[in-house]
C-alpha cells in the first residue's frame, strides 16, 4: 500500500512544484517595490536603475529582440504549426508573360520546423523573463537589507564557483536542444501527420492526421500492420536468443581461459580483443562476401555437398546464420567484461568453500555464477536493448533481406530499426517511420527502468522522477 | 589423489584444443581481409580462399586513384575535434550532476535518460535539415557537431565514477578557499585518469566506424566523405568489382590503428563499461 502512495504522490509532485512556483511569482509581485512590480513588463528596468546597467541592458534587449521576433516571424510561424500549408506548389498563368508558371507554394516542413523552433523560442523567454524577476526580487531584498548590490564582476566570479553549473551546462544544453531535443520533437510530431512519399514537400503538403498511423500500425488487416506484428515478434525472439547466446557462452569462454592450468591466458585473450577492435562495418562486410552464394564458404562447401548453401538467401537459414554471426562479435564483449569480475572475486570465498569440502562443481554454481550475475544484471538488460537496436548486423550483413513482397518494404529479417532505416532513407515514408520510432521508444522505456532500478549508481540517487 | 590429477590433465588439454579451434575461427575473417587486400586477382568473389600470387598493388592504388588519404585526414580531423569536445562536455557535465546541487539537476537527469532511449536514426533526417537551415551540409563541421552535439547527456559513466571519489576531498579544498571550477580541474581531473581515457577512446574511434549520419550529411560530396563512408561506398553494385581488394586494404589500414590504440587501453574500456565495478 505505501508503494502504490509514493506512486500517486509522485505522480501529483511535478503539479505541486508548479503551483508553488506561481504563488512564489505572485508573492514577488506582490511585495515588490514599483521597480520590481515594473520588471515584470519592461525586463531590466529594475536592475537599470540600481545601477547594474549591462545587465539590465541584457534583459531589455532579449525583450525587444523577443517582440520583434514575434511580430516579425513568430506569429506566422505559430499558425503555420496548426495549418501546415494551405497553398499547394503548382502552375499559374500569368497574363503579363502569357505562360503558365510555376508558382511556390507552403512548405509543410519547413513550417514544421519553425514553429517548433518559435515555441522553443518562446520557452527560452519565459526563462529569461523569470531570471529577470527572481533578479529584481533580489536587488529589492539587498537593498532592504542595506547590503551592498554586487557588482558585475563579483556576479561574474559566481560563475566559476557557486553557479559553476550554469558555466558547464550551458554550452552542452544548447547543443542537446538544437540537435537532439528540436530533431526529436519534430519526428515526434510527423508521426502524427501523413507525411509519406506521397506527400513530399515542397510539390505537396502534408497535413495532421492524428492517430491514424497507429491504427495502422496495430491493425491487423492492412499491409502495414501485418509487416508489423511479424517484424516486431523477430525482434523480440532476435534480441533475446542474441544476448542470451553470447552473454552464456562468453561466459564459458571466460572461465576457460581463466581456468586454472590454462596456458598463454594473455594470447588468447588478445586474439578475441582483437575481433571487439576491429570496426563492425569492416568485419561484418568481409562476412557478407565469405557466405554469400559464390563466397569462399560455398566454394568450399559446394564439391562436398554437391549444391550450394543460400547462407544469405533463405530466410530461415539466414536467421540462424546471423545468430551465429553474432556469436562471432557479441561473445569476446561478454568475455572480456566477465573475465575482469572473474578475476576480481575475493580468493577467500573459495578457501573458506574448499575447507568446508564444497567440490568445484559446488563452488561454480554458488559462488562464481551468483557473483557474476550480480554485477552483470545491468549489463545483460542493456545488451538486450542494444540487440532490439542491434542495426549494424542486420544492415550491413544482410539488408534485412531476403525481402518479400508479403512486407510493407520490409525483409524477412529486418529488425524495427531497420525497417525504420529504410523506410526513411529509402522510402521516405517518414510519418511510419516515425511511429515506429516511437514504439521503439516505449519498448526501451520499459526495459530500461527494470534496468535503472538494479544499478547502484541509481540506487543511491534514489527513485526514478523525484 | 592421482586420477584426480589426470582428469585434471584431460579437461585442461581439451580446454585448449577448444581454445584453439575457437581463436582459429576468430581469426578467419581478419586473415581473409589481409589475405585479400594482398591479392593480385580482383573482383569481390573469388573461387580459393588463398590468392593466386601476393602485390602492394591494392595499397598503392588505394593512395593514388581514390580519396582515401584525403577521407583519412578528414576523419583524423573530425575525431580529434569531437574528441576534445565530447571529453570536456561530458567531464563537465558529470562534474555538475555529481557534486553540485541545483534545481533542475534531478529533471536533467531523467530528460537525459528518456532521451538516450530514442532510436538514434529516427531524428536523423531532422537533424539533416537543420543543419541545412544553418547551412553547414556536406561540411566537416557539421560532423563535428553531430558527434559532439549529444555528449552532453552521456554523462552516466563518468558521474559514477566522480561518486566514488571521496566527497571530503572537495570540502577541504573548500574551506581553502577553492572554487568549484578549481576543485573541477585541479582535484577531481586528475584523479579521473580512468574515466577521462575511457571517454576519450570511444569519442575518437566513433568517427571511424559511423557510415550512417556521415553518409546522410555528405551526400555525393566525395572529398569531404569520412574513411567508413569512403570505404562503404567502393561496395557499391558498381564499383564491387573493381575496387573490392581496395576496400580491404582500405579496412587494414583503418583497423590497425584502432586495433593498436583498443588493445592498449582495454583495460580502461572494461572499467568504463562496468562502471568501476571491476578493476583489474
Amino acid at each position: 500500500m505505501a508503494k502504490k502512495k509514493n506512486f500517486a504522490a509522485k505522480l501529483a509532485s511535478p503539479f505541486i512544484g508548479l503551483g508553488n512556483f506561481f504563488k512564489n511569482i505572485y508573492k514577488i509581485f506582490q511585495h515588490g517595490t514599483i521597480w520590481t512590480k515594473l520588471s515584470f513588463l519592461i525586463l531590466g528596468i529594475s536592475n537599470l536603475v540600481h545601477k547594474q546597467v549591462l545587465k539590465g541592458l541584457l534583459f531589455l534587449a532579449t525583450e525587444i529582440l523577443f517582440i520583434l521576433f514575434m511580430l516579425s516571424n513568430g506569429i506566422d510561424a505559430l499558425i503555420g504549426l496548426v495549418t501546415l500549408g494551405t497553398k499547394t506548389q503548382g502552375w499559374v498563368f500569368d497574363e503579363d508573360l502569357g505562360i503558365d508558371v510555376l508558382e511556390n507554394g507552403d512548405n509543410s516542413m519547413l513550417m514544421l520546423i519553425y514553429g517548433i523552433g518559435t515555441i522553443l523560442i518562446i520557452a527560452i523567454f519565459i526563462k529569461i523573463l523569470i531570471a529577470n524577476i527572481k533578479s529584481a526580487n533580489k536587488l529589492q531584498k539587498t537593498l532592504e537589507s542595506g547590503s551592498p548590490i554586487l557588482t558585475l564582476k563579483h556576479e561574474a566570479s559566481e560563475l566559476l564557483d557557486r553557479k559553476f553549473h550554469i558555466t558547464l551546462l550551458s554550452l552542452p544544453v544548447l547543443g542537446v536542444l538544437l540537435f537532439t531535443i528540436l530533431p526529436l520533437i519534430f519526428m515526434i510530431l510527423i508521426a502524427f501527420t501523413n507525411y509519406d512519399s506521397a506527400h513530399q514537400p515542397p510539390g505537396n503538403l502534408f497535413d495532421w492526421v492524428g492517430v491514424k498511423n497507429f491504427f495502422e500500425m496495430f491493425s491487423f488487416s492492412n499491409k502495414l500492420g501485418k509487416t508489423f506484428t511479424p517484424v516486431l515478434v523477430w525482434t523480440f525472439t532476435w534480441a533475446i536468443l542474441a544476448t542470451a547466446s553470447t552473454y552464456i557462452c562468453g561466459i564459458i569462454l571466460a572461465l576457460m581461459i581463466n581456468k586454472k592450468g590454462i596456458k598463454f591466458k594473455g594470447l588468447w585473450r588478445t586474439i578475441f580483443v582483437l575481433t571487439i577492435a576491429i570496426p563492425q562495418f569492416i568485419s561484418l562486410l568481409i562476412m557478407r562476401n565469405m557466405f554469400s552464394k559464390i563466397g569462399p564458404i560455398n566454394q568450399a562447401l559446394s564439391p562436398l555437398l554437391g549444391q550450394q548453401i543460400p547462407f544469405l538467401e533463405d530466410a530461415n537459414i539466414a536467421r540462424i546464420v546471423i545468430l551465429c554471426i553474432n556469436l562471432w562479435v557479441g561473445i569476446p564483449y561478454t568475455m572480456l567484461i566477465t573475465s575482469g569480475i572473474l578475476m576480481n572475486i575475493p580468493k577467500d570465498i573459495y578457501e573458506s568453500a574448499k575447507i568446508d569440502g564444497a567440490s568445484s562443481f559446488v563452488t561454480f554454481f554458488k559462488i562464481t555464477l551468483p557473483y557474476i550475475m550480480f554485477v552483470t544484471a545491468p549489463y545483460l538488460i542493456t545488451q538486450f536493448i542494444g540487440n532490439i537496436n542491434n542495426f549494424n548486423i542486420i544492415y550491413l550483413l544482410i539488408d534485412g533481406g531476403p525481402p518479400t513482397s508479403d512486407y510493407y518494404y520490409a525483409g524477412k529479417t529486418d529488425l524495427l530499426i531497420t525497417w525504420l532505416y529504410r523506410l526513411t532513407v529509402n522510402q521516405k515514408d517518414y510519418n511510419i517511420a516515425s511511429t515506429i520510432g516511437i514504439c521503439v521508444f516505449l519498448i526501451s522505456v520499459v526495459l530500461s527502468l527494470m534496468a535503472y532500478k538494479r544499478t547502484s549508481s541509481y540506487e543511491k540517487e534514489g527513485d526514478f522522477a523525484c | 589423489m592421482k586420477s584426480m590429477k589426470i582428469r585434471e590433465k584431460v579437461s585442461n588439454s581439451l580446454i585448449h584444443l577448444v581454445l584453439t579451434i575457437m581463436s582459429i575461427l576468430w581469426l578467419i575473417p581478419i586473415i581473409w581481409v589481409i589475405l585479400t587486400s594482398l591479392r593480385i586477382e580482383k573482383g569481390s568473389f573469388v573461387k580459393n580462399f588463398l590468392p593466386e600470387s601476393l602485390t602492394f598493388d591494392n595499397y598503392i592504388k588505394l593512395f593514388t586513384d581514390t580519396f582515401f588519404p584525403q577521407w583519412f585526414s578528414n576523419t583524423f580531423f573530425v575525431a580529434c575535434c569531437s574528441c576534445v569536445l565530447t571529453v570536456i562536455i561530458s567531464l563537465g557535465v558529470a562534474y555538475v550532476i555529481s557534486r553540485m546541487r541545483f534545481k533542475m539537476r534531478k529533471p536533467f537527469m531523467n530528460i537525459a535518460l528518456i532521451l538516450g532511449m530514442f532510436p538514434g536514426f529516427m531524428s536523423m533526417i531532422a537533424i539533416y535539415y537543420v543543419l541545412k537551415s544553418m547551412g553547414l551540409t556536406q561540411s566537416l563541421l557539421a560532423l563535428i557537431i553531430v558527434y559532439s552535439s549529444g555528449a552532453g547527456l552521456q554523462f552516466y559513466i563518468a558521474k559514477g565514477f566522480f561518486d566514488t571519489i571521496p566527497k571530503s576531498i572537495d570540502e577541504a579544498a573548500k574551506l581553502d578557499g577553492a572554487t568549484n571550477a578549481q576543485i573541477f580541474y585541479k582535484i577531481i581531473l586528475p584523479l579521473s585518469k580512468p574515466i577521462l581515457i575511457y571517454s576519450a577512446l570511444t569519442a575518437f574511434t566513433a568517427p571511424w566506424m559511423d557510415f550512417i549520419f556521415a553518409k546522410v550529411i555528405m551526400g555525393t560530396k566525395n572529398e569531404n566523405f569520412t574513411v567508413a563512408v569512403g570505404l562503404f561506398e567502393m561496395l557499391d553494385k558498381e564499383h564491387i568489382d573493381v575496387q573490392f581488394t581496395q576496400f580491404a586494404a582500405g579496412s587494414v589500414c583503418i583497423a590497425i590503428p584502432i586495433t593498436i590504440i583498443f588493445i592498449l587501453l582495454q583495460r580502461f574500456y572494461v572499467e568504463g563499461v562496468t562502471g568501476g565495478a571491476v578493476k583489474s
